[in-house]
């Protein structure tokens, strides 16, 4: 399998949406070289006929009763807000201008 | 140091069960313990001196109304700081939690002070339980009582320093890979990945949501098994808690017996980076197990060879996705919000600056891993694997009752040595791994020191899944074995702090 190149972290940073420093990419892209090309070891069984394993219990649509329970008060919720205004949640600009 | 601080938790709770103490003397004797030595250890995070002693005095209040006391009842216990408290601080680890105050209790938690368990304070971890030094913490790393140079493994390296440094008797870790049995292993104490499933996840910060499993930390077998049983159990919040009763631990850790057991010994966890220290005692512990009555079968797991790399691809994946709630909107950190960046310019900015170097390379390898193009060949070839993997325990347990081998391949390393090499780091979790990817239940106890350092070295003991009892059960006619033969419990051969 390939190898990963400078600019590659650099969209996967974007993607993880890490600003990473021109120092970080340097550092991190001959680490994540090493450890792919070390992972890259259960490629070999990518042709065998094998059911994957996503979770170690057999279960699906795990449900509950659907009744209504108290919830924890607004003020409580906002006061680990970083930014609170009008009992809701306050953040940056997330449209442009227009 | 107070003899109060030298005892079990059995013997601490029967005492306070009698009235020979009260909750409140041996509250204070541990945190008089950890104002002596935590200094230097750096085990906790966060002492809450004032809910610790509302708590005890609440059990002695209770004792003296004649209430019946719960097994555990004022005894002082460390929690991994990866568990959400109620009005006390949680990190894990991380400055991107820095200062927040849960709204919440977690499921243990609540179990624990409805247990009447006493809550000295939050232990220091890898950042969000990456790691295996508790090197990654934001906050410092934890010296290992042993030898403070040296790391007390990783990610529990604070609650299993706290016990071993006598902070307390008992404490709480979670195990994602190994982040409970390998600082039990390195700091010489005993230490309990349960059943995946067994254990609420409901309060504890995700990490790697199909592998991450809270267990006990303790300094003997029955005291793991008396906070096994308290945190243990169905909860509705948690949909993938099992709803089936708690497998009886504390009456298999106070029968102790391998007399006809068959005990698996795996021909791949040994050879090359194993220290030849760290073998010798696993030998030894073989060759006792023998002498116990158990019969021993060599057995080949040829997949678990191909373990690390799919939990290396697995866990990240999971982490890139658990950790994307950290956008700086809800809670926790933000930076750079001047009024004229966007909200995802600030998300990216809080990140880079809230995260450390091991979250990120995990972030972007689970994103590389997930990627449309990488997919199949990673993240599906490793859930391949994770199949391979449990239809090699399935092949053991259908020869054996338990699987046997070094928890760690080598004693505790100096701080510093790793730290910036992630994939001889990553080794330290060789043995524990496929535990995690197969959900099943594993221990790790005490079985010496190795003769080059000096160091403990730490026998694990796999079971199948919802059979946590036999790991009690081994665990205890094996540490029993060990006190015969050395007089005294191993800890007694650290040096003084």
């Amino acid at each position: 399998m390939p190898g990963i190149t400078r600019e590659e972290v650099a969209h996967l940073a974007r993607l993880a949406r890490l600003e990473l420093s021109s120092e970080e990419l340097d550092h991190f892209a001959g680490q994540l070289d090493d450890i792919i090309g070390a992972v890259a070891a259960v490629s070999d069984v990518a042709d065998e006929d094998v059911p994957p394993t996503s979770h170690p219990l057999p279960l699906t649509n795990v449900m509950r009763p659907d009744e209504v329970r108290p919830s924890l008060p607004p003020e409580q919720v906002l006061s680990q807000a970083p930014a609170s205004e009008q009992q809701r949640f306050k953040v940056p600009q997330i449209l442009g201008e227009e | 140091m107070s003899e109060l601080t030298r005892l079990t938790a059995a013997e601490t709770a029967a005492k306070i069960a009698s009235g020979e103490v009260t909750a409140v003397a041996v509250t204070e004797a541990h945190l008089a313990r950890i104002d002596a030595v935590d200094e230097k250890v750096h085990a906790f995070l966060h002492v809450d001196r004032e809910g610790a002693l509302e708590q005890a005095r609440a059990v002695d209040a209770r004792r003296e109304a004649g209430e019946e006391l719960g097994p555990l009842a004022g005894v002082p216990l460390a929690l991994k700081d990866i568990f959400t408290t109620q009005g006390v601080p949680t990190t894990v680890g991380s400055k991107i939690l820095e200062g927040w105050i849960p709204p919440y209790d977690a499921t243990v938690t609540r179990r624990l002070k409805d247990a009447g368990v006493v809550i000295l304070g939050k232990t220091n971890m890898d950042e969000f339980a990456m790691g295996s030094s508790t090197e990654n913490s934001a906050y410092g790393p934890t010296g290992n009582p042993w030898d403070l140079t040296r790391v007390p493994g990783g990610s529990g390296g604070g609650s299993s320093a706290a016990i071993a440094s006598y902070q307390a008797p008992l404490a709480i870790g979670t195990d994602t890979g190994g982040s409970i049995r390998q600082p039990a292993a390195v700091t010489g104490t005993v230490g309990v990945k349960p059943t995946y499933g067994g254990v609420s996840r409901y309060g504890m910060v995700a990490f790697s949501s199909s592998l991450d499993q809270g267990g006990p930390c303790a300094r003997t077998v029955l005291d793991a098994a008396l906070l096994h049983e308290v945190i243990a159990g169905h909860d509705p919040m948690d949909s993938t808690s099992i709803d089936a009763p708690v497998p009886s631990v504390v009456e298999a850790a106070r029968n102790g017996s391998v007399e006809g057991l068959r005990v698996g010994v795996i021909s791949e966890f040994r050879g090359e980076g194993y220290q030849a220290g760290v073998m010798q005692r696993f030998d030894e512990s073989v060759e006792l197990l023998r002498e116990l009555g158990a019969e021993v079968v060599e057995l080949s797991c040829p997949s678990f060879t191909k373990a690390l790399a799919a939990y290396y691809l697995i866990a990240p994946s999971e982490c890139s996705s658990n950790l994307a709630r950290f956008d700086a909107m809800r809670y926790g950190l933000r930076t750079g919000d001047d009024g004229t960046r966007s909200a995802e310019e600030v998300t990216s900015l809080t990140r880079e600056a809230g995260f450390g170097d091991e979250v990120k390379r995990r972030i972007m390898l689970g994103t590389y891993a997930l990627s449309s193009g990488y997919y199949d060949a990673y993240y599906g070839s490793a859930q391949k694997v994770r199949t391979l993997i449990s239809r090699d325990f399935e092949r053991a347990f259908e020869q054996v009752d338990v699987v046997i081998s070094p928890t760690t391949p080598t004693t505790a390393f100096p701080i510093g040595e790793r730290a910036d090499d992630p994939m001889a780091m990553y080794l330290a979790d060789l043995c524990t791994i496929p535990s995690n990817l197969a959900g099943n239940a594993a221990m790790s106890l005490p079985c010496g020191l190795a003769p080059e350092d000096g160091l403990p070295v730490g026998l694990q003991i796999i079971a199948p899944a919802m059979a946590d009892e036999r790991l009690y059960r081994v665990g205890a006619a094996v540490e029993a074995a060990f006190l015969a033969r050395w007089g005294h419990p191993i800890l007694e051969e650290a040096p003084a702090l």
